[in-house]
């Protein structure tokens, strides 16, 4: 027996971040100076950026437990935005922090590589490899400020309700692989055409549903992420709201709509509307009564979550694009309202931004322009996210889910608006002070310019 | 034997050990049960002390350890992990030939590198 020698096409993205996290924690072990590990890694992101984007790369391999298609394609997209931004983001905030550890970059690394192999599996066994590379190294990453009380909590509880949300996963796993005598998703899905649902399978499915709900922070397995996103330093809460989130949903779509459980839409789309609708609004509802900005943050990304499932829900090829968008426009946004909130040397609480237009009129309106794509306003990108996904959703006819879904965007308004109107209405109580850099005023402009861009122009994220 | 497909598998040739863990766990639960129907019960101070193999327990019961022993703990799964896929690797070296032996180079090479750095922070110092 000779095993012929894999493809290695369609892995290069992976090889080449997983490589660059090595060489980077060698490096780290020389330099004292942390700055040029965030430049490799940036530059790192820029060649895997251009491997993705290869045509060559697409297709199958190691014996088809790995794809590269165009739906990967885009997820690794949305990954590399995540971590460039994020290393932008970062490089001045650590020295503030007094958290300048050279594994972070490193570990961004790797977690972005767990999340590429996600967006990419075609097996159960590599899904899982992924999400727990992608897992292990958010943990650490949430822990980062090691002396900091709260940074330890936030690993703690991540690592706990993480470490048990993969128990439940695997079970499934299991469960599945023992119904089946397969770990490959499309012959899953072939199998399961023929002989139907039956309970252990629901079980099973159900599982792998909580699991994936878990990542993504969707309610009723919302719990850990307030605390988490609070206690983390704001740079991995603004890594972790959108690259973990949409891996989930990565994995969801092609689980879930494109193989293993294609066959059985009608078992499963009652559970995720009642997800769904829950995580709406709890999200929502609950975000209202927040003054810590990140913890209002964590609720707002709970709830996006919410809306970013209608796409799912659809189960349409137009409802999976919207979501893919949806995500996109979100890692956007999100980054950016985390880049203010690092920009200002006090910013973690809502009161901290009272008055803040008469003492800095550009962070304000920059603030406002995030916080109004979120709400989804137009000209923001925000808006045209929301307006496809509702969409989608109403051509599949589930037009009561929307008016639903409306309403508690309504609702989040309030919210949003809150921290405009302490910005805008509210007396200044003392001047408020910014840390700029080089590299935050880039990460500001291209989310700001995004913002805009896709809110004018979307036809640059659709089609 | 007919082939594997889901739902007629019976691992029939496990049953031997699935008895003998029932017989083990009866013998267990038999031998508490048996103990507390007969035994006498005369409680004194010495027999209420928790039972340290026969010392007199000193100190709390809680006892903080140095977390240099979770670091070499931990080390010491990884490189016998690492052991451990040697093994299989070595039995059918022969059978898969050189893509085999760039496999485990890379396999190995992922390690050194997990060493190097636990070398330089001084992991394998206990001081």
């Amino acid at each position: 027996m000779n095993i012929p020698f894999p493809n290695l096409m369609p892995v290069a993205p992976e090889i080449i971040i997983t490589v660059a996290a090595s060489i980077l924690l060698i490096f780290d072990l020389a330099l004292r100076n942390k700055g040029p590990l965030a430049f490799l890694s940036l530059l790192a992101a820029g060649v895997t950026v251009y491997a993705i984007i290869q045509p060559a790369s697409l297709g199958e391999t190691f014996g088809g437990m790995f794809i590269s298609d165009s739906y990967s394609v885009y997820f690794k997209l949305i990954f590399m935005v995540n971590l460039i931004l994020t290393v932008l983001i970062s490089l001045k905030y650590l020295q503030r922090q007094k958290a300048e550890y050279g594994e972070y970059y490193s570990l961004l690394l790797f977690a972005t590589a767990g999340m590429m192999l996600m967006a990419s599996a075609k097996d159960l066994i590599v899904l899982y490899l992924g999400l727990e590379l992608m897992a292990l190294s958010t943990y650490i990453l949430a822990g980062i400020k090691r002396h900091d009380i709260k940074s330890n909590e936030a690993a703690m509880k991540y690592f706990l309700l993480g470490s048990f949300s993969s128990a439940l996963l695997l079970y499934g796993i299991s469960l599945l692989y023992g119904l089946t005598t397969t770990t490959d998703l499309y012959q899953i899905a072939a199998y399961l055409k023929q002989t139907g649902s039956s309970m252990p399978l629901l079980m099973s499915m159900t599982l792998i549903a909580v699991a994936f709900s878990f990542k993504i922070a969707a309610a009723p397995f919302h719990m850990w992420a307030p605390d988490v996103y609070e206690g983390a330093p704001t740079s991995v809460t603004a890594f972790m709201s959108v690259g973990p989130k949409a891996a989930g949903f990565a994995v969801i779509g092609r689980v879930f709509l494109m193989s293993a459980f294609q066959g059985m839409q009608a078992d499963w789309t009652p559970i995720l509307i009642g997800i769904a609708i829950l995580t709406m609004a709890v999200g929502n509802i609950v975000a209202l009564s927040q003054t810590n900005i990140k913890r209002m943050l964590a609720y707002s990304s709970i709830a996006h979550a919410g809306y970013a499932l209608l796409g799912i829900i659809a189960g349409t090829e137009e409802g999976l694009h919207a979501m893919m968008t949806y995500l996109l426009i979100y890692a956007f946004m999100n980054i950016g309202a985390f880049a203010i909130v690092i920009l200002l040397d006090k910013g973690d609480e809502i009161k901290d931004y009272e008055g803040l237009s008469k003492s800095r009129p550009l962070v304000a309106a920059l603030m406002l322009v995030f916080m109004f794509s979120l709400t989804g306003i137009p000209p923001t990108a925000g808006f045209i996210g929301k307006f496809n996904i509702f969409m989608a959703a109403i051509k599949a006819g589930y037009t009561w889910l929307v008016v639903i879904a409306v309403i508690f965007s309504a609702i989040s308004a309030y919210y949003y608006l809150r921290v405009v109107m302490n910005m805008y209405m509210k007396e200044m109580k003392q001047e408020a002070a910014i840390a700029p850099s080089p590299s935050l005023g880039l990460a500001i402009l291209i989310t700001v310019l995004m913002v805009f861009i896709i809110g004018i122009m979307p036809s640059v994220v659709i089609g | 034997m007919s082939p594997i497909t889901p739902g007629n598998y019976l691992p029939s040739e496990y049953l031997p050990i699935m008895i003998l863990m029932i017989i083990a766990g009866a013998f267990g639960a038999g031998a508490l049960i048996v103990g507390a129907l007969f035994r006498i019960r005369r409680s004194y101070r010495e027999k209420l002390m928790p039972y340290e193999s026969g010392n007199p327990p000193i100190g709390e019961p809680r006892y903080r350890f140095s977390v240099k022993f979770y670091i070499i703990a931990m080390l010491f799964v990884v490189f016998d992990v690492e052991a451990v896929f040697l093994y299989p690797w070595a039995l059918v070296y022969d059978k898969i030939g050189l893509y085999a032996l760039i496999e485990m180079m890379l396999f190995i090479t992922v390690l050194v590198v997990g060493y190097i750095y636990a070398w330089k922070k001084e992991a394998f110092k206990w001081d």
